[in-house]
């Protein structure tokens, strides 16, 4: 779980959204529909995203969950990600800014170069209510920026 | 408020042999569970309630994806996502490539396999949409042995397979298409689940110009994708003749699908769409024909 590893007992039912918010107490991670459509519950499993609200915490044995919690290296450091959403004000009231991280890096890590059309299409599953999408895409596109 | 799934248990088989006899043993309480996309949502609705989810992805090996001898096996625990990256159906099947990076999002993508959305039987699938002009055949295990159905056989209805007691999808073999056939496929799509697919496999002469013998399929408007052979047969013969029957074809294919009115648009809407898409998707399947790029599709 972002890095370390964690042993608890869970019920087969469990979604991995109440196993963070509720037994680790990583309320990071927001669940919004509660039927994968939103994103906001977006969290990586192995590098891929997951929507964690419809999501069995059974898959997530012996395998590495990356919440928004451990994105950042450091205290005191964010990640690039982060920054560039605080630079191009792409968020408001911040419900489904985890999810939008977690999928843009989801998707830089797989394809860093990705045109504005991949970005779009990417993030398509992912929504938000305040913004009108537009800061998100250009802070994506800003990360690439940093990173060419 | 969250909703929550009800209590089951989990078994962890290792064999599709021992998954098949799980299933018997529980029956109506029972259930395979592959990627959960489509599952655990309809539990957690409360739409379908199970005691035992059988977890067939401890079986070793089901998501195996690999060439065989002018076709493509595609295991049934490959997810969307693996489809959409793997380097063998990227270069030899670049069409089912394509349209499996469009599936609902890249979460579903993500998690979601092939055969649980074959094996749900949900209508607005483009993957099944696009199998049914490639004709692939489905490897089905049961206690009593294997079996092989074609893709038509095995979607009984909405929501409905041919599947036997215990028995389970292994694999999808896809034939390649040859150097004179090619592919399109269109969609539209709002929500999270299609509104209409639309595919076309053309089998091409020599010189291109001729078309001589077509496959076209449409998904998510009728209650399971559906081919016509009305419109097919009309869109065998010269380029230039087809493309004055194209019409023709699309009202044939909107005849014979049953065109549901629905929360997604009515059924005269959804006759314009195929029209519009028969048209694009023919355009497209017979733009490069000078070029000697086998399959190549949209």
């Amino acid at each position: 779980m972002n890095g370390v590893a964690v042993e608890q007992e869970i019920e087969p039912q469990e979604s991995l959204a109440s196993f963070l918010r509720e037994r680790l107490r990583l309320t990071g991670t927001k669940v919004s529909c509660d039927v994968q459509v939103c994103g906001a519950c977006t969290v990586l499993v192995d590098g891929l995203p997951v929507s964690a609200c419809t999501y069995l915490a059974y898959e997530a044995r012996d395998r590495d969950v990356l919440t928004v919690e451990g994105l950042a290296p450091s205290d005191g450091e964010l990640h690039p990600l982060q920054r560039a959403f605080l630079e191009d004000n792409a968020y408001q009231c911040g419900f489904c800014t985890s999810g939008m991280l977690l999928t843009a890096k989801s998707l830089l890590d797989t394809n860093p170069t990705a045109t504005e059309e991949e970005i779009v299409e990417y993030m398509d599953g992912n929504l938000c209510r305040c913004t009108g999408y537009r800061p998100i895409v250009a802070a994506i596109k800003r990360v690439q920026g940093e990173l060419a | 408020m969250p909703m929550f799934l009800p209590r089951f248990t989990i078994d962890q088989p290792s064999t599709l042999g021992e998954a098949s006899r799980l299933l018997r043993e529980y029956g109506e309480d029972g259930c395979v569970y592959a990627g959960g996309t489509e599952l655990l949502l309809a539990m957690k609705k409360g739409g379908l309630r199970y005691g035992h989810l059988v977890d067939i992805k401890t079986v070793p090996g089901l998501d195996a994806v690999a060439q065989q001898d002018g076709a493509v096996r595609i295991g049934a625990l490959a997810t969307h996502m693996a489809l959409e990256r793997s380097s063998l159906v990227r270069s030899k099947l670049p069409i089912f490539a394509q349209v499996e990076a469009r599936v609902a999002n890249p979460r579903v993508r993500a998690s979601g396999t092939l055969g649980g959305n074959l094996c749900f039987g949900e209508p607005h699938s483009d993957p099944a949409t696009l199998l049914l002009c490639l004709e692939p055949t489905l490897r089905v295990t049961g206690a009593d042995g294997s079996r092989e159905v074609p893709l038509p056989v095995f979607m009984v209805g909405p929501y409905e397979v041919a599947l036997e007691p215990g028995e389970l999808l292994e694999s999808v073999t896809v034939p390649l298409l040859g150097a004179h056939q090619r592919a399109a496929y269109r969609k539209f799509q709002l929500h999270e689940y299609p509104m209409l697919g639309l595919a076309l496999v053309l089998d091409l002469d020599q010189r291109g110009a001729v078309t001589t013998s077509a496959r076209v399929a449409i998904g998510s408007v009728s209650p399971t994708p559906r081919r016509s052979e009305a419109a097919e047969a009309l869109l065998v013969g010269e380029r230039g003749a087809v493309r004055g029957r194209l019409d023709e074809a699309a009202n044939a294919l909107a005849d014979d699908a049953d065109l549901l009115d629905d929360h997604e648009g009515s059924a005269e809407y959804k006759r314009h769409l195929i029209g519009v898409f028969l048209k694009q998707a023919f355009e497209e399947a017979t733009a490069d024909t000078s070029a000697a790029s086998g399959g190549r599709g949209s």
